[in-house]
């Protein structure tokens, strides 16, 4: 039993970042005591002065606000025959840590995915013959609709200034935006940021072969926001060190700063950091939470009681927590029964760099979310996907998110080291530009999370275990994107090219950074028979335990996830205050 | 501008450090500047053994080595950063709990049980062992070509560490770790050690942590006419 038990409070929540953040600020002004208590270290904003994230080696190639593998690693298999082994360092993605989460360091791209791709089973029933598309896929639609979302994506767009052009305005097409998205109750909040070389040179090929290229939707803000819970962002100067760092400039919209500057001030509301929740503490009945044990910065377990548990760390965190507190039946691929770590998905991505011996690109010159993008090979706005039997799709873009050195891309035939390697630094740094894809990813009956049964974080408890490997229906939507990315980037002529797509017979890779846009685990859905959580987040079987993030995704769209995340925390933190705070019990009958 | 670094100078360096031991810091001088202000030919490793140091040394000097357009390794004091790195913890967030399968997909990622203080370690002795035995002398004292011939086989594995009794460890992940070690010192910041005078950024055109582009963003296809600025404020 913990040797130490906190006194009491309405809500606790469990990580935070964005998720536990909105939920913290939204439950505060509600009036009732919400304490957070997150993993990581406190990362206030006076640590990221200039100089100090203008930082590569510190921030990007050593991972400075990241979680370690040392203690977050999961382990990960391709099929459930094999024996899992541990992500040692990090590859294929990076979870965060700390006040802040992920949402410190992201890129910013805020971006919504479609009305189709929220009712994405809808689609492929509609769209693709009976048969045609893989039998073990588990895809399903989001459990609401477009109108009853929007709202929620609006607000969290005017929190994060969300800056670009407008595409569907009430129904009506703007020119300039995305065609293809949904109906938007209210304009983007600020104009677009500032084209780079590279933008531009994408957006005129991509516009001539009849594609819809639009600015990539940023929250790196163009100009001076006021959000709408009173912090205020400063127009971004193009620092070059955003995606993977904290912003110098106090222009990326991070936790830190739209809402935990406000939420800080409330009398109501106080986190602990290096906090690390170990459980959550259930009634003996199974239905209820009393609140969660954790781990404190002396190694002492403390008891936090509450009447409202958030569990909002990253997607792995939150599912691993809820298998490691008993709350819902582990996923059986088996028997396809339980349904704490079914729909677990990824996503790729992939692309071409493209070498240009007298272009000047000046990459360090650049905002995160820079870049141009084309949503026309999405689910539904193309129909070769139908035609050739896969689902799915992808956001084609050339994007400048960093120009760093380290790492920085060197035509083929370069060599690794030596004087070639040398000059070719000299001769080709800031010369190239990338044409890139970032894709959808299906659920699967055979992808899914559960626990490690021999590897152990440095607290004892087992690690989460990952099976997933790519599928065809994946491969084939990759073979399909090379053609429309090399004739793209054949059209901009240049001196040299290097391509980066997977075959048809290429495994994950878990050593190549994607992003870490990981969902599925703990979905949401319309029954407890095949999701953990109901459309208000809440836990079918523990009805005052709520997991807002990415584990509610049924599976992955090409859009990436923190818009979503936003909108859907929004949504359930409404349906606690309007429905659950009078009335604490399942919000939606199973 | 830099001073140019010499060829003679350079070979005096590395004959230095392979003949003497190094001569410790006079008490001081490395804190007026930190690590931006250490002389490579006076500096005094704090993991390496001066064995190690020397083999350190003279491969820095081929991965990036004096020759052609930009600076060498050395420099720009490259062997000074991954010292500093070893000593300061290099790998400690690495995830090195057993049982250890080192023989897995390479797409599952890395899965030998040493952080990169052991891979330096082992990885020198058997090249070391290796070479003697190819060409009867170590490393330092091969000609440029035998150097690059041997660390061409380090890298394709045509030596076998296997063979020398080592169990988990390749030739291949030795080469791997020290050369990504070596090209992070020559472009990260000065302050690590490494990029002294911040010459590889002059060298490739990058500003470093001048960090405000508003005016510049939209200029397209202009060279960026302003030199690099270093993380204590210094500009080259």
């Amino acid at each position: 039993m913990p040797n130490i038990t906190n006194d009491d409070v309405d809500v606790v929540i469990v990580g935070l970042g964005w998720a536990g953040s909105l939920m913290a600020i939204e439950l505060a002004r509600e009036g009732l005591k919400v304490r957070a208590l997150e993993r990581g270290p406190d990362r206030p904003p006076e640590d990221f002065a200039y100089p100090k994230p203008a930082d590569q080696y510190a921030y990007n190639t050593r991972n400075k606000v990241f979680a370690t593998p040392r203690e977050a690693a999961l382990t990960v298999r391709y099929t459930r025959e094999e024996t899992a082994l541990p992500t040692r360092k990090w590859g294929a993605f990076a979870p965060g840590t700390g006040v802040g989460g992920s949402g410190l360091h992201w890129t910013g791209v805020l971006i919504r995915p479609t009305p189709t791709d929220i009712k994405l089973k809808t689609y492929a029933d509609q769209a693709y013959k009976k048969g045609q598309l893989d039998a073990d896929m588990r895809i399903k639609d989001f459990p609401f609709t477009w109108d009853e979302i929007e709202p929620h994506f609006d607000f969290f767009d005017k929190v994060c200034g969300l800056s670009g052009n407008t595409g569907n305005l009430r129904g009506e097409l703007q020119p300039g935006g995305d065609p293809f998205e949904g109906p938007r109750s209210s304009p983007y909040p600020l104009p677009a940021l500032k084209d780079t070389l590279n933008n531009s040179m994408f957006k005129d090929v991509a516009t001539r072969l009849g594609y819809h290229p639009f600015p990539n939707p940023s929250a790196n803000v163009s100009q001076a926001w006021t959000n709408p819970y009173g912090a205020q962002l400063a127009p971004c100067n193009y620092c070059g060190y955003c995606s993977k760092y904290p912003c110098l400039n106090y222009s990326k919209a991070s936790p830190q700063t739209t809402i935990l500057d406000v939420v800080k001030r409330m009398p109501n509301f106080d986190y602990k950091v290096n906090a690390n929740v170990i459980r959550v503490d259930l009634h003996a009945d199974k239905k209820t939470a009393k609140g969660v044990t954790y781990i404190d910065e002396q190694q002492r377990e403390v008891f936090q009681p509450a009447k409202i548990v958030i569990l909002s760390s990253f997607q792995f965190a939150n599912v691993r927590l809820m298998l490691l507190s008993g709350i819902g039946k582990p996923y059986d691929p088996i028997s396809e029964t339980g349904t704490i770590g079914r729909n677990y998905a990824f996503l790729s991505n992939g692309g071409a760099t493209l070498f240009f011996k007298d272009k000047h690109f000046n990459p360090f010159a650049t905002a995160g979310a820079t870049g141009e993008m084309f949503n026309d090979i999405s689910p539904g706005n193309f129909q070769d996907g139908p035609k050739l039997g896969f689902i799915g799709g992808a956001k084609i873009h050339s994007s400048q998110a960093t120009g760093t050195p380290i790492g920085a891309a060197l035509p083929p035939g370069t060599p690794q080291w030596g004087k070639g390697w040398k000059e070719g630094m000299v001769d080709w740094y800031g010369h190239s530009m990338g044409v890139s894809i970032t894709t959808t990813c299906m659920s699967y009956r055979g992808h899914y999370l559960d626990l490690d049964p021999t590897y152990k974080d440095p607290w004892g408890q087992p690690l989460l275990r990952m099976t997933f490997n790519w599928r065809e229906n994946e491969l084939k939507l990759q073979r399909y994107l090379r053609e429309i990315v090399l004739k793209i980037a054949g059209e901009l002529k240049p001196d040299a090219i290097s391509e980066n797509f997977l075959k048809m017979d290429s495994n994950w890779d878990i050593t190549k950074y994607v992003s870490t846009h990981n969902v599925g685990g703990a979905i949401m859905g319309t029954s407890p028979h095949d999701s953990a959580l109901n459309r208000y987040l809440q836990s079918w079987d523990v009805h005052n335990v709520f997991v807002p993030g990415g584990n509610a995704f049924p599976q992955n769209f090409q859009a990436n996830p923190t818009a979503t995340i936003g909108a859907i925390t929004l949504f359930a933190a409404e349906a606690i205050k309007k429905q659950y705070l009078k009335n604490p019990g399942p919000l939606v009958q199973a | 501008m830099s001073s140019k670094f010499t060829s003679s100078r350079r070979t005096l360096l590395l004959a230095s450090a392979a003949a003497v031991p190094i001569v410790a810091l006079p008490l001081g001088q490395p804190k007026a500047e930190g690590l931006e202000g250490v002389t490579l030919s006076r500096y005094q490793p704090v993991f390496f053994s001066p064995a190690e140091w020397t083999f350190v040394m003279a491969v820095c000097d081929r991965f990036i080595p004096a020759e052609g357009r930009g600076p060498g390794a050395l420099e720009t004091n490259v062997p000074v950063f991954i010292d500093q790195q070893l000593h300061e913890g290099l790998g400690s967030d690495i995830y090195l709990q057993g049982p250890h399968k080192p023989d897995a997909p390479a797409t599952l990622g890395f899965q030998l049980p040493y952080a990169p203080q052991d891979t330096y370690r082992i990885g020198i002795k058997l090249a070391q062992q290796a070479c003697q035995k190819q060409f009867g002398k170590p490393f330092e004292q091969l000609g440029e070509k035998d150097k690059d011939t041997f660390l061409t086989a380090l890298q394709k594995n045509t030596v076998d560490f296997a063979a020398l009794g080592e169990p988990t460890l390749k030739a291949s992940q030795f080469f791997g770790q020290f050369l990504g070690d070596t090209k992070n010192g020559y472009l990260a910041d000065p302050k690590y050690g490494g990029n002294k005078d911040m010459k590889a950024w002059v060298a490739i055109g990058f500003p470093g942590a001048r960090a405000a582009y508003t005016e510049w963003v939209d200029q397209h296809n202009r060279p960026y006419p302003l030199g690099p600025v270093s993380l204590s404020g210094k500009r080259a």
